[in-house]
């Protein structure tokens, strides 16, 4: 039993760090049905941003909650403005070609941040933080000590407990802005018709900016609480993630918020079991066997609503 | 008359390729002969995932995965045959005929997994194809991974080496030939008025599902023949080689080139191939400059470099007299 | 309109540069294996420089680097001095081999290094073997890179463990230790750590232990609370993990955050500053097989980890390490050849006796691999120290 509760706590840790991305994902595809590949590598940016400030804040020699918090909404911050520059000159100016066109540049951009980050040192070379940081893994300083917890057997830590409070509360935030603000609705008409939408009189690139922005600062999010429990980082950190969360994302119905959520979370623990109790050395497999099973049977994801197509 | 004409038209190229392939076979240079077998093979690959991302419009992200089928496949055929002589063959002739073999039955399990994949997953809208042979060919590396038999992680070594610039240039020219005939026969006809607008495809009669898995299947194929000759070029089968890096590498080739054009797919690949021979020592930055590029080729010119425009529109027509081209529609 | 085609252009341009590339190689002699008579000697490095293994790739360079300057200022081998080519082959097997051909056939060199990992050194060895030049592998442990069958490969040689050897002397130590239950947590994607898991599970049953648990991960993973979960109810004594230190320092994290207290093994791929810079003494109690131990005063081991630090501001890791010998033992072996063709060089090296590396005493067997001790380390006070030596 304490082993299925374990596995239970491990399985919605993870979740809901691909739920996080996920959200990403699915709020970029649904203003601008583009696969974001990009978006995986916003959220390794947004760990060695967090990387860099906690080095900056010097929160290996005083860690404290105050500079944890600056870290985690700076990183935020600059992820938000690397989505929107990624969106303004990346992606607005192939917005009326065919999807494949803007799918390609997403992977230009994607490898670019990826082997870009591999590069030797230009600034800081042979100190602990140089930019470019390189292929070797870097370790993120702790941004508050560690204090472990064991109800009921089930060991959980109070980073557990802050990642899974955080998490759920910027979904729940999301949920509000989606569902209850003005924001929230025009970014739905967009995504249902963002011809239509620009006729009523919304903005539709700045909503889709602003979409960038959001989706980019949850994957930093993501990212911040994933590098401060399981503290190395290397540029190459977002690539298996990010096509996780693009799975969770498409399982939950591309496109729905709620969807995004809730597909991370299945996965995460879907992983978890399926790891635990039967093949680990299947793990990965697993993530793309439940998105291959949900298209089977139903291709717009769990939550997606089926779109008639109109000739 | 008219098959034969046709018949002649597929025939020719090789008639015209293999001699000079088989002069120049071990005469050239061991660097450049050896970086022109890995081109060709890229060739192989770019041309034949043409067929489906091209021709037919739509984005398989998975070809390393079929890649991966004919490369096993045909190893375990050579291996299992190693030292067979067939039916009192000398050995060398033997060995040739094993090794044709051994392709043709990866190409054939290529064909049957691509069937497999394409029938559930062509019925979904685009995007979701990109992702589900993205995921496809994952799994076939997590299979490979936990699979003893095939190697696992370490892979299959002690191959012969039986690849050569004949059995790659053939390969080549098979992959060119067919494509450039699958263009122009009704199938093409029909996989490119699917590209072009698939409601109305099938709304005019055709049976969009079935071009479409046929398109994916033959495009698989071919895949499966370059994981063959591949493997048998290295001497080395392993799970690194098929990895969806590998499949994104070489649907950025085929964008490069223009999507639909099989001479853009040849060109891209060779250039490509030249591009990663020429930075070699640069490293590093290799993959930037190559991401950089792709972004900047793709807001300037995302048709890429020939568009749909092929080599051969720019020829002149060899017509013999009193027969139209049989792709020049039947207007005189 | 013409920005598209000056692009067009530019693509095609480069193209051609690269075609020209390979159209410049007729120029040069095609004579098979010569003997080159130049005032340098050239050395060979196939290294993963781009891709995920990237910071081992360096690591080794970094170390062949070290061992090229230092014998360059003694004067060189044989009076030239040395120079290096370092070609990356982006992690991928078939790059390697095309590296390898560019390296031996066209920029001639007198050896190859390389590479990190069995599947690209068995990329490499064919080539090696056709072209007569001999090829040393720093790290590559899986027996099949110098062996083809049951023919040694005559010119593929390696101055580290190979996995028999290496997954026994974790067995053994175990077994001394009075451990009978053991987990097994391998990185399934790579050949080195399932080499090493399955030869230590075939030692450690040979001796009567029990293998309770054999679970997987893939390099790069950031959670392993799954597998270590599971690993946790079947109760092991000890939890065998021979990866990579990059994943094995979280692993060890994780494990003390579920509660499982009991001590981890591990092997060479441990060997790194950056294992306890992360671990932060999570692998108190643990144990890991290596070449050598810092604590070693022997003045070869402590120059060479002054000089590396000094050089590159890093304590050395283990593939640095095997990367600086895997250069020594060449250039100790093109001394004592007759000349410097391939086959002298390859003669002098199946010679190899008893030289003083700074990963041990390594000589060279009939198998081409080095034969050496292995130290077992253990972990306190999130240091290593010395705990046995283990002699083949």
């Amino acid at each position: 039993m304490t082993e299925f509760l374990q596995h239970l706590v491990n399985g919605l840790s993870v979740g809901t760090i691909y739920a996080l991305i996920a959200l990403g994902y699915t709020m970029v595809y649904g203003v601008l049905k583009l696969i974001n590949f990009a978006h995986g590598d916003v959220y390794m940016v947004g760990a060695f941003a967090g990387f860099y400030l906690s080095h900056a804040l010097g929160i290996d020699e005083n860690p404290s909650l105050a500079k944890a918090g600056v870290v985690f909404v700076g990183s935020m911050a600059i992820c938000a403005t690397l989505g929107v520059v990624i969106e303004r000159f990346a992606y607005r100016p192939l917005r009326h070609r065919p999807r494949l066109t803007a799918l390609i540049t997403a992977i230009g951009v994607s490898f670019l941040l990826e082997y870009g980050f591999q590069l030797p040192a230009v600034v800081g070379a042979g100190s602990g933080t140089p930019f470019p940081p390189g292929p070797t893994p870097r370790f993120f300083p702790e941004p508050f000590p560690r204090v472990d917890y064991e109800p009921l057997g089930v060991h959980i830590s109070n980073y557990d407990v802050v990642s899974l409070l955080t998490a759920i509360g910027l979904m729940f935030a999301l949920q509000y802005i989606v569902y209850r603000t003005k924001f929230g609705t025009s970014m739905r008409a967009v995504s249902f018709d963002s011809s239509v939408a620009g006729l009523m009189g919304i903005n539709v690139n700045r909503v889709i900016t602003w979409t960038f922005a959001l989706g980019s600062a949850l994957a930093a999010a993501a990212a911040v609480l994933v590098a401060g429990s399981r503290p190395t980082i290397n540029p190459l950190m977002g690539l298996f993630p990010g096509i996780k969360a693009f799975v969770a994302a498409v399982f939950g119905g591309i496109g729905n918020v709620p969807g995004a959520m809730v597909g991370g979370l299945v996965l995460g623990l879907a992983e978890e079991y399926v790891a635990g109790y039967a093949l680990s050395s299947y793990r990965d497999g697993i993530a793309f066997a439940l998105l291959i099973l949900v298209l089977l049977f139903k291709p717009t994801g769990l939550f997606g609503a089926t779109r008639a197509e109109k000739v | 008359m008219g098959s034969l004409r046709v018949g002649l038209r597929s025939v020719l190229p090789f008639l015209v390729g293999v001699p000079i392939l088989w002069l120049l076979n071990g005469r050239l240079p061991e660097y450049l002969e050896y970086g022109l077998m890995v081109a060709l093979i890229d060739v192989i690959l770019a041309v034949s995932l043409n067929v489906v991302n091209g021709f037919t419009g739509q984005f398989s992200l998975g070809h390393a995965g079929f890649m991966a089928v004919g490369a096993y496949t045909a190893t375990k055929i050579t291996l299992a045959m190693r030292g067979v002589a067939l039916l009192g063959l000398p050995a060398g002739l033997s060995d040739q005929v094993v090794f044709l073999g051994a392709l043709v039955a990866g190409m054939i399990t290529a064909a049957a997994i691509g069937f497999l994949v394409g029938m559930p997953s062509l019925r979904l809208r685009g995007d979701y194809l990109a992702i589900v042979t993205l995921g496809f060919n994952e799994i076939i590396r997590v299979i490979i991974e936990n699979t003893p038999f095939l190697g696992q992680a370490t892979g299959i070594s002690g191959l012969p080496r039986r690849t050569n610039l004949v059995w790659v240039g053939a390969g080549a020219i098979a992959t060119i030939v067919m494509a450039r005939r699958l263009l122009g026969s009704t199938h093409g006809r029909a996989l490119l008025a699917i590209r072009e607008d698939e409601v109305a495809a099938e709304a005019m009669g055709v049976d969009t599902t079935g071009y479409k898995v046929r398109a994916f299947v033959i495009s698989s194929a071919f895949a499966g023949l370059a994981g063959g000759l591949l493997v048998h070029l290295i001497q080395l089968c392993t799970p690194k080689s098929f990895t969806f890096i590998k499949s994104i590498e070489v649907v950025v080739m085929v964008v490069l080139g223009g999507m639909g054009s099989i001479t853009g797919s040849v060109i891209a690949a060779l250039g490509l191939r030249g591009a990663v021979e020429y930075l070699r020592e640069a490293q590093q930055y290799r993959m930037v400059v190559y991401s950089v590029l792709l972004i900047v080729l793709m807001l300037t010119r995302p048709t890429g470099i020939f568009g749909t425009r092929e080599l051969w529109d720019w020829l002149p027509k060899f017509q013999l007299p009193g027969r139209r081209r049989a792709d020049e529609g039947g207007h005189p | 309109m013409r920005l598209s085609r000056a692009v067009a252009m530019a693509v095609l341009a480069l193209a051609a540069v690269g075609c020209q590339e390979k159209k410049e190689a007729p120029k040069e002699a095609a004579a098979p294996a010569p003997a080159p008579v130049s005032d340098k000697i050239l050395i060979g490095h196939v290294a993963s420089m781009t891709g995920n293994e990237a910071t081992f790739g360096a690591s080794t360079d970094n170390g062949i680097k070290l061992a090229i300057e230092e014998q360059n200022k003694k004067g060189g081998v044989k009076g030239k001095q040395i120079a290096l080519k370092t070609l990356d082959d982006q992690g991928k097997p078939e790059e390697a081999a095309v590296a390898a051909t560019r390296l031996i056939t066209q920029d001639k060199v007198n050896i190859i290094l390389g590479e990190v990992a069995s599947s690209r050194s068995l990329a490499i060895a064919p080539i090696a073997d056709a072209n007569q030049v001999p090829m040393i592998s720093p790290t590559s442990t899986n027996p099949r890179v110098t062996k083809d069958g049951d023919k040694t490969r005559p010119y593929v040689f390696r101055v580290c463990f190979i996995d028999p050897f290496q997954g026994t002397v974790m067995a053994k130590f175990a077994n001394s230790k009075k451990i009978t239950k053991v987990a097994i947590l391998r990185d399934v994607g790579n050949d080195y750590s399932v080499g090493l898991a399955d030869y230590f599970a075939k030692g450690f049953q040979g001796l009567n232990g029990q293998i309770v648990s054999d679970q997987s991960y893939k390099a790069g993973d950031q959670d392993f609370k799954a597998q270590l979960t599971a690993i946790k109810g079947k109760k092991p004594e000890a939890i065998y993990v021979p990866g990579y230190y990059t994943d094995v320092a979280l692993i060890a994290r994780q494990a003390r955050e579920l509660g499982i207290k009991v001590p981890l093994m591990g092997g060479d791929g441990w060997d790194s500053s950056k294992l306890y810079e992360i671990a932060k003494g999570a692998l108190d109690g643990s144990y890991f097989s290596n070449h050598y131990t810092d604590e070693d005063p022997s003045p070869v081991i402590q120059e060479f980890v002054a000089k590396y630090k000094a050089a590159y501001g890093a304590v050395p890791d283990a593939l640095a390490t095997l990367g600086y010998d895997a250069a020594k033992v060449a250039f100790d072996a093109m001394e004592r050849a007759k000349d410097l063709t391939g086959p002298s060089i390859r003669d002098a090296l199946e010679q190899t006796k008893g030289f003083q590396g700074v990963s041990g005493i390594i000589t060279i067997d009939a198998d081409h691999n080095a034969v050496k001790s292995a130290v077992v380390l253990g972990i306190e006070k999130n240091k290593a120290k010395y705990a046995a030596t283990v002699n083949p």
